[in-house]
């Protein structure tokens, strides 16, 4: 007994180390550089500097973009995976591999896709003139950053939304209609509140990697609409202002947590 | 008889070409406790699931009050469900959970609140308005999912095995619940069951099912002291079910011993089957019964002794409060009353005929 625990225990060691020096250090590091100046003095400054016009900006418009592009995903997702629970009883169906299989592709090969199709000089504008017609501005563009970020955090959604679906007992869906609930009624008053924690982890996994992503930006947005990701990205690549770059980041990181614990208090609300 | 409720009309219901139920035919009256009784498989439950409205039949209509209701949705029915696995709502709690129907019909406030205490009264769970259903037992769930369904004051209940899940000594409890709300509620039961001693415990009427056929209908007493056929006497209580041959009125012969009985009109020399209840077996001393035969078996079964007698190569069972001891030569006789003819099924798929009920 004694000596499986002591087995048991040591399984952990591996991924320990491993987050130790990729988790716990860098975040220090992060800490560290952020909360000091270019002197190695301690300094709020690096977090203020959020308050710079310019850094809030990009950071509401970070906020509005990957909100909208979360509330897309959850409009698409939602009546998808209605649809795949009811009708589609194994999980391998056709429909869900074809959901599955643009994720298996790397994220920035899909991202380039996208840009050569929205390109002024691209796919689609191409096709347009061939048949004569006007060409469009798609790239460079806050909704192309929406598409993106849409095309690539989608299935993040569709998974936990659709397992927290095919979790509810049909019997219980039964039990509204034997009540006198029409199907209208049995979605909002049933389903959806026993599908909420499925939608709430939903949420977050596109919100968290939408706010912060700095590549869907620079390449269909062309450095044209700044997110607080790219304004980041900068400090640390192009200005090598590591100390304000990591200050950015600690007010994002707080604004991360700040909504991974808002989820997951509603959801350990929902199973008690 | 009170008014015929509900008619199912020549109902038949395949699932990927497997037949569960088969041209059934059957007749609810208003007031009664009617079982579905069978083994798994035998369509009691899809039977249920028709009358509710969860499945539509291929072929065949239900007629609820004189109209047709086949095509009728679950939520225009009068009719609720207790479902198997209770299916409460897991994100409300007790009393939200019992208003969900009267919400839905937009019932009044103070109506609501005095029919969530009318309902927890008579299932016993005064004082359980907040609780989360999810805290509760099994038991107590159970009795959340009756109150749900009887608030809405439905013309039938329909219930699917609800007490499963319970406990022998809840489950007996239970039992009397349910004949006693059935009672106070006088509204039709139609419970489904694989358990025979809750079938005739409770019911006015049982309905006996075998591979999606009605095998017999009739009362408790019906089922159990005049099983129609060999299926039904083997599925009601433990039973001597032997073959036999039927010499003349009132005369059956069993591995050529005679013995009389009081049934008629078989057909002189007629194979038959016949079905003895053990309890009906009495044990005397050898040579003074029909036949003799020796103990080869002697179970304590708490009220009575169950005993295994070897008759030239056939065991009886015999169900008596005096012990016989294992070895001792018995002599068996049988009240030419207790002795239920039978006709033998013509084929292996006989068991699926209907009776002519």
């Amino acid at each position: 007994m004694n000596k499986t625990k002591k087995i048991a225990g040591s399984l952990g060691i591996p991924y320990m180390i491993w987050a130790a020096f990729f988790i716990i250090v860098p975040l220090i590091m992060v800490f560290w550089y952020g909360l000091t100046d270019a002197d190695g003095h301690f300094t709020f400054a690096n977090v203020a500097a959020i308050a710079n016009p310019a850094h809030s900006k990009a950071f509401l418009m970070a906020l509005l973009l990957s909100l909208i592009a979360t509330l897309v995903c959850l409009v698409l997702a939602y009546p998808l995976s209605l649809f795949l629970v009811q009708t589609q009883k194994d999980s391998s169906s056709s429909l869900t591999m074809l959901l599955i299989i643009p994720m298996w592709m790397n994220f920035l090969l899909r991202t380039y896709a996208w840009q050569s199709l929205l390109e002024k000089t691209g796919v689609i504008n191409t096709f347009l003139s061939s048949l004569g017609l006007a060409p469009l501005r798609m790239i460079n563009t806050p909704g192309a950053i929406i598409l993106g970020m849409v095309y690539n955090f989608l299935p993040f959604m569709i998974l936990p939304v659709y397992n927290s679906l095919a979790k509810i007992d049909e019997n219980v869906v039964n039990a509204a209609r034997d009540l006198g609930a029409a199907p209208g009624q049995t979605l909002l008053k049933v389903i959806f509140p026993l599908s909420l924690p499925g939608v709430i982890s939903g949420i977050t996994m596109v919100f968290i990697p939408a706010l912060t992503t700095f590549v869907v930006s620079s390449l269909l947005g062309g450095g044209k609409i700044l997110l607080i990701g790219n304004v980041i990205e900068q400090e640390f690549m192009v200005a090598y202002d590591w100390n304000l770059g990591s200050g950015l980041s600690l007010v994002l990181l707080v604004f991360i947590i700040i909504s991974v614990v808002v989820s997951a208090f509603t959801d350990r609300g929902e199973e008690a | 008889m009170n008014n015929e409720l509900i008619h199912l009309s020549h109902i038949s219901k395949s699932f990927d070409d497997k037949v569960i139920l088969d041209d059934l035919d059957l007749v609810i009256h208003e007031n009664e406790f009617v079982t579905l009784l069978g083994p798994s498989g035998c369509g009691k439950t899809t039977t249920l699931r028709i009358i509710a409205g969860f499945e539509t039949p291929d072929r065949g209509s239900v007629i609820f009050d004189g109209k047709d209701i086949t095509q009728l949705p679950p939520n225009k029915r009068q009719l609720n469900t207790v479902f198997q696995n209770y299916a409460l709502f897991t994100h409300m709690n007790v009393a939200d959970n019992i208003a969900f129907g009267l919400r839905i019909r937009k019932q009044s406030k103070s109506y609501i609140e005095d029919k969530i205490a009318y309902a927890l009264k008579l299932v016993g769970l005064e004082g359980y308005e907040k609780r989360s259903v999810s805290r509760l037992s099994g038991g107590q769930q159970q009795r959340v999912a009756i109150a749900r369904a009887i608030v809405n004051e439905p013309r039938v209940l329909l219930l699917d095995e609800p007490l499963g899940a319970l406990d022998l000594k809840l489950r007996q409890d239970m039992q009397y619940e349910l004949i006693r709300m059935k009672n106070e509620l006088s509204i039709t039961f139609i419970y489904v069951t694989h358990d025979q001693q809750e079938a005739l415990t409770m019911s006015d009427k049982i309905v006996v099912m075998n591979q999606g056929y009605i095998q017999q209908m009739g009362t408790p007493e019906e089922i159990y002291n005049e099983p129609e056929n060999a299926f039904v006497a083997d599925f009601i209580g433990d039973s001597n079910l032997f073959p036999a041959v039927f010499l003349r009125d009132g005369l059956i012969s069993v591995d050529g011993a005679e013995f009389p009985c009081v049934d008629k009109g078989f057909g002189e020399g007629r194979a038959v089957d016949i079905v003895i209840r053990p309890e009906d077996v009495e044990l005397v001393e050898a040579g003074e019964g029909t036949v003799t035969g020796e103990v080869t078996d002697l179970i304590f079964k708490g009220v009575y002794y169950e005993m295994c007698v070897d008759v030239a190569g056939r065991e009886w069972v015999a169900h008596s409060t005096r012990p016989c001891p294992v070895g001792d030569k018995v002599g068996i006789r049988v009240d030419p009353f207790n002795i239920q003819v039978m006709n033998k099924p013509a084929s292996e798929d006989e068991e699926a005929v209907p009776t002519n009920e």
